[in-house]
């Protein structure tokens, strides 16, 4: 009996195990070892250059660019767009009520989850356009046509205009999340609120946000790793790509730059490997700054 | 309900530190699987060489080509295939037109067993300086200087066009064959120009004046393919190239020092960021992507754009009828050393024989027949875009752009030439690209332009960890 169980689970694990290792582990085993090398991604050889390909990264003016920019995106990406999912959720869920028409309401949220980022990406390129652009047709014709700008262009506000769609295609999904544990908060909670004279702002804050908080430090990690990234919609939407002269670089384009343009796939290496030991240090940092104390809900 | 009995949709600190260990450990063990190809010896022995035969094919040997499926198609390939298969009916022939040509090679490369032909072209296709240090490709020199197969009275290699040889030539060895001749310039619409009583200048004084016109007419003078500023670095280093001649450029290639601080550049940089500073680029151009570039410029939005020879097949659909855009050399800046009429002009759609091909001599043989005469007009009727074979066109009825084209490399004559920096280092290319695009949007003066892209060409003549060429 006990035999029989311990077979079947192995046979259950095995499978995915190895699979894992094959398709995920080992890919990230090889990259560690190639950011030790001048692989160049077509010879059969590659040379042993030890800390050379790490040590060039802090003399590279343009993955520097990227950290700053990653940097940048990191503060801003997941505040906003937990900020904004936060209060588009708590509307929806006033008071632990349902609005009427939520549900219609998450789902239009939701829609830009189901684009791909390159869809996204392109699509948003047509709204930047400066001439034709719908953003810049829209303040011409209301009589702003001072405001439109090129906005993809300009250095300062390119970077801003990147951020801008990240948000806006992420936002949707944590409304979503946000409301589901809305949802799971006890009525009587509420109720209680009201009751002690707890006005909408109070309730939201004392009531809904320490009750969601599991939920906020998950977004703030997948976030944080989607900040981290940003390739797709870079790669496809801004000037260079990652211009106006790296003003919207992120490392993951300067990484498959490296590796398929400039073939120093050793080198690209390094850098997938830097910005995996960033991810993993933010992950953690993020987990460890929410292991206090939990609400226990009766 | 209790918050602590949800599952986690995340991984645990400890999980995910413990994999990370776990990757360090087992890195080592797995370190072969990337590039565990190996050498492999080439079984390259052919047959007797004859005049039929002058690269000594071996008949029964199969032959594997693989070609870019791109803009022009692959029925020119298959053509010349199918004159291989005539030539040697025991031959065993395989075909693959891809689009990714570099994703699907690269494996292949790595392990040693490429085919005998690959057409190296497209986006992601493999960085030839790369392969030529990795030494994967043969050297073909061989076969430039076996006869032509139209015309046995002469060498393969002088029946292309001036360049052609060059421009695969890497360290001393032609390993590239180049099929198609590209040539830049400043595009506009010949019709246009004449029914508003403009001419195209042939110095820059004259252009800035004409500008002028242009503008006041309503017509934004010049618009280029902003979000890829590459795009306007044709001219401006065209116009250096004439200014300096070809000392200049072989500087440039050469990353001898001060070489981006020459007088040629400084001029086109100035000339350049005059267009800018007078406002004769149309305003967005900066964000604009090619195809909407080109687009306001097909809509008379803009009169000129500056691009290579394919821009009439890539209009193709856009252009109204009657059109009929024509190409000119940059102006001259005034007392050059190269006359207007020079053009930049350079071969691409790149043929390469892996070093480590089976059938090394069916794969310069299969190049030999492509690059016959017959191959090539069939290419040009097909693709109106004009083959790296000299006198391809003769006797072709041509399209007004493509007609242009071969005026431009007939009045040029030998005053052709190049920059090899965009092939053999990317990443100075890069950098002058993005310099470019700051000096045409007012951020970057000329001075600091060329300060800029020299301190770039410094370090990378600094760097030991890269291959250098010279010319």
């Amino acid at each position: 009996m006990k035999y029989g169980r311990r077979r079947f689970l192995l046979g259950a694990l095995v499978p995915a195990l190895a699979l894992h290792v094959v398709f995920v582990l080992s890919p990230y085993a090889q990259s560690f070892y190639l950011s030790l090398t001048d692989w160049n991604g077509v010879a059969g050889d590659a040379h042993y250059v030890g800390a050379g390909n790490y040590a060039r990264l802090g003399g590279d003016s343009l993955f520097l660019d990227a950290v700053r920019n990653n940097a940048v995106m990191l503060a801003v990406v997941p505040l906003v767009t937990i900020a904004i999912g936060l209060f588009l959720a708590g509307m929806l869920h006033r008071g632990g009520r349902g609005l009427a028409g939520g549900r219609a309401y998450q789902i239009v949220y939701f829609f830009p989850q189901l684009l791909s980022l390159v869809v996204i990406g392109v699509l948003w390129g047509f709204v930047y356009s400066p001439n034709t652009g719908l953003i810049n047709s829209g303040l011409r014709a209301v009589g702003l046509g001072s405001f439109a700008r090129s906005w993809l262009a300009e250095p300062s506000l390119a970077l801003i205009a990147v951020m801008a769609v990240l948000i806006w295609s992420s936002v949707g999904f944590y409304v979503v999340l946000f409301s589901a544990a809305i949802e799971a908060i006890p009525r009587d909670l509420f109720e209680a609120a009201t009751l002690d004279g707890a006005g909408g702002w109070t309730t939201f804050r004392r009531v809904t946000l320490p009750l969601v908080r599991e939920s906020v430090q998950v977004a703030f990690v997948y976030l944080g790793i989607a900040a981290l990234d940003g390739f797709a919609v870079v790669q496809v939407m801004t000037v260079g790509p990652g211009g106006p002269d790296g003003a919207t670089e992120v490392i993951g384009l300067s990484l498959y730059r490296t590796a398929f343009g400039y073939a120093k796939f050793g080198y690209a290496s390094a850098m997938g490997v830097a910005l995996f030991f960033a991810t993993l240090t933010l992950a953690v940092l993020a987990l460890r700054a929410g292991r206090k104390e939990r609400v226990e809900l009766a | 309900m209790n918050s602590e009995s949800q599952v986690r949709p995340y991984p645990h600190r400890r999980s995910v530190l413990k994999t990370a260990v776990t990757a360090a450990v087992a890195a080592p063990l797995l370190s072969g699987c990337v590039t565990a190809g190996g050498k492999k010896e080439t079984a390259s022995a052919g047959a007797a060489k004859t005049a039929d035969n002058p690269l000594g094919v071996k008949a029964d040997s199969p032959l594997e080509v693989v070609v870019f499926k791109g803009g022009y198609g692959d029925d020119y390939a298959t053509r010349a295939e199918a004159r291989y298969a005539a030539r040697y009916p025991k031959a065993k022939l395989d075909h693959k037109g891809l689009q990714k040509v570099g994703e699907a090679m690269q494996p292949r490369f790595v392990a040693g067993n490429p085919p005998d032909v690959v057409d190296n072209t497209g986006a992601g296709r493999l960085d030839i300086a790369t392969l030529v240090s990795a030494d994967q490709v043969s050297d073909l020199a061989e076969l430039l200087d076996a006869p032509a197969l139209d015309n046995p009275g002469q060498k393969l290699r002088e029946t292309l066009l001036p360049g052609v040889v060059d421009d695969g030539t890497f360290g001393g060895k032609a390993v590239a064959l180049n099929f198609t001749y590209t040539v830049w310039g400043i595009w506009y619409s010949k019709p246009f120009f004449e029914q508003r009583g403009w001419s195209y200048p042939q110095t820059w004084d004259d252009m800035v004046a004409l500008c002028a016109t242009i503008k006041k007419s309503g017509v934004a003078p010049w618009t280029y393919q902003g979000k890829y500023p590459e795009y306007l670095n044709d001219p401006l280093l065209s116009m250096a190239a004439k200014i300096g001649g070809p000392d200049l450029v072989t500087a440039v290639d050469n990353l001898e020092p001060g070489a981006w601080r020459a007088d040629g550049l400084a001029q086109a940089a100035a000339a350049f960021a005059e267009l800018a500073g007078k406002g004769y680029i149309m305003s967005g151009s900066e964000a604009l992507s090619h195809t909407e570039a080109q687009a306001a410029w097909c809509q008379k939005k803009a009169a000129f754009i500056p691009c290579g020879s394919w821009l009439e097949s890539e209009q193709k659909g856009v252009a109204p009828a009657g059109f009929d855009m024509v190409m000119s050399p940059v102006p001259s800046r005034g007392n050059d050393r190269l006359p207007f009429t020079a053009v930049e002009a350079a071969s691409s759609e790149s043929f390469v024989v892996p070093s480590k091909a089976k059938n090394p001599q069916g794969g310069m043989e299969y190049l030999r027949i492509l690059f016959s005469r017959a191959s090539a007009t069939a290419f040009a009727q097909a693709n109106n875009t004009l083959p790296a074979v000299a006198g391809a066109t003769d006797g072709l009825t041509l399209s007004s752009g493509l007609g242009s084209v071969r005026d431009a490399i007939t009045a040029a004559g030998r005053d052709t030439f190049v920059y090899r920096f965009r092939t053999w280092y990317a990443p100075l290319a890069k950098a002058v690209d993005d310099a470019t695009g700051e000096l045409v949007n007012k951020r970057l003066n000329p001075a600091d332009w060329a300060t800029r892209i020299q301190k770039a060409a410094d370090a990378l003549a600094k760097d030991s960890s890269v291959t250098k060429y010279t010319r």
